[in-house]
């Protein structure tokens, strides 16, 4: 955990977000930041956006107003080259892992450095394997995303987005599907790889064992507002009656 | 308001097509890095669906020579079978025929593999991850069905020669020299611009031309595909329908261009 982090710079800011899709006002005038180095929880109720939030960070969703900065640019309004050139700064987790089916574990993780860079081949392996020992999975090269669990998907899945060695690491529900054991295990790799590559995080989940484990703050979402944004011992000592209720229903 | 929605999304389909197609075509100086892809398409696109290609193009030829050939003989010109089998099946049934079973294999898997990333988030993640999706997904599927058609075409062709032949013999009493001499005859016309044949190069450009279509049918089906399983089917569908359709309709260009006196 890093207590300092009120110090540091803003790397993410969301101002007054407004997203709809149809008839649904997902996200309501959000507003947060995150400054570097931290790891912020999102934690709400199915259905608050807390997915859509991810999706405007890697300008996959655009904001129908307000504003979504990362690393001072606004998204939204940025050129596809330099999109692209953000977006190499940043990992995603999705909530399935995401992995190109007919490739291998070794081969979904090495497609970004042989699409986009004119590294040798030797090296791209040398550093696919690196990516598969720090998520715990060194020999899986070989394996295809049809013969592998949920967890281990999901450790792929963390190697590929971690192999640009990206300074912002986003995750959508990384515990979802997961028995409490595995989702254990994928809850200290997240947080070994805060405190070992001392990137900026961004976790989407409700679950509140891995909020303890990785979270340096949490933001919990209403209604697609921000409702609390307190660090992990005080969010989950609020009596917050909204907080209250929905914590009581949770598994967890 | 019904027709003007659909009206508006057609055009939209359009519109993404086109585009596809000139973004794929202004990618094809990265098809040297893609021909292992290519290579994996061809195999299991055409090589995989060969037999279908000859059995249907076999009965084809069978039933050509049969229908007209029953006639001829009324009027006694049975020795005309050949010709007509063979203009029949390079000009038309040949790329037809191939180019339709190629739209429900080739364009049917396009649309099922590349609507499936879309709803499970694969393509996203390529988006994510700056990987340019037309380069890795549509460039080797668009050369590779653009080399298919007109191969499968030839065989197609030629299996549909020798049935029509084999009913001439069999069936109609027409001698197999008779057949073939007026076969070989018939495609002898050559063409203004290559010492090819006319009716056989018309038949494979047309060919190649509607493999170009179900490729970029098929993936923009795909690309655009959203809504779980049930938005593949219905990108699946809409690739093998299109396609069809988008070969007819080309099909009668093509032929009133090269045709025409």
């Amino acid at each position: 955990m890093s207590p300092d982090t009120t110090e540091r710079e803003t790397v993410i800011r969301f101002r007054d977000v407004h997203k709809s899709f149809g008839s649904q006002h997902v996200l309501n005038g959000l507003s947060f930041e995150v400054r570097r180095g931290e790891c912020l929880a999102v934690m709400g109720p199915s259905g608050t956006g807390k997915s859509v939030v991810l999706r405007h960070v890697i300008g996959l969703l655009k904001p129908d107003s307000g504003a979504v900065e990362v690393e001072g640019s606004e998204v939204s309004q940025l050129a596809r080259k330099e999109l692209s050139a953000l977006r190499r700064r940043m990992g995603f987790l999705f909530q399935e892992g995401a992995l190109i089916n007919w490739l291998s574990v070794g081969d979904n993780v090495a497609l970004p450095l042989r699409e986009n860079t004119s590294m040798p081949e030797p090296e791209i392996r040398a550093k696919v394997l690196e990516k598969l020992a720090l998520v715990r999975i060194p020999d899986a090269w070989d394996k295809m995303p049809s013969e592998i669990s949920g967890g281990m998907k999901k450790r792929v899945g963390l190697a590929r987005a971690l192999i640009t060695d990206p300074e912002i690491v986003l995750y959508d529900e990384p515990n979802a599907g997961l028995d409490p054991e595995i989702s254990h295990s994928i809850n200290e790799l997240i947080r070994d790889v805060q405190r070992e590559l001392h990137v900026t995080s961004v976790v989407v989940e409700h679950r509140v064992r891995c909020i303890k484990t990785v979270a340096d703050r949490v933001l919990f979402l209403e209604q697609g507002r921000a409702l609390l944004d307190l660090p992990p011992k005080e969010f989950f000592a609020s009596d917050h009656p909204r907080l209250r209720q929905f914590l009581g229903v949770d598994p967890d | 308001m019904a027709f003007q929605k659909t009206f508006v999304e057609l055009c939209n389909g359009i519109g993404f097509q086109i585009e596809l197609l000139l973004g794929t075509l202004a990618r094809l100086p990265d098809l040297r890095r893609r021909m292992h892809s290519v290579a994996d398409i061809l195999y299991q696109g055409a090589v995989q669906g060969l037999h279908v290609v000859l059995l249907v193009g076999l009965f084809i030829g069978m039933i050509v020579a049969l229908q007209t050939g029953i006639e001829l003989q009324r009027i006694g010109q049975q020795d005309q079978i050949g010709t007509i089998v063979a203009i029949s099946m390079a000009r038309e049934m040949g790329p037809f025929i191939t180019c339709t079973i190629l739209a429900a294999t080739m364009g049917s898997s396009m649309a099922a593999e590349i609507g499936t990333m879309a709803v499970s988030d694969e393509l996203a993640a390529l988006e994510v991850l700056s990987i340019d999706r037309i380069k890795l997904l549509v460039l080797p599927r668009l050369v590779a069905i653009t080399i298919a058609a007109p191969l499968l075409t030839i065989l197609c062709d030629s299996i549909g020669i020798f049935g029509g032949g084999f009913v001439a013999q069999a069936q109609l009493h027409v001698s197999s020299q008779l057949y073939y001499d007026s076969a070989v005859e018939a495609l002898r016309d050559p063409a203004h611009l290559f010492p090819l044949p006319k009716d056989l190069y018309a038949g494979l450009f047309k060919s190649g031309v509607f493999g170009i279509l179900i490729a970029i049918i098929g993936c923009s089906a795909g690309l655009r595909a959203s809504g779980g399983a049930l938005g593949v089917g219905k990108a699946t569908r809409a690739a093998v329908r299109d396609s069809i359709i988008a070969i007819i309709v080309a099909n009668y260009f093509i032929t009133w261009m090269l045709y025409q006196q």
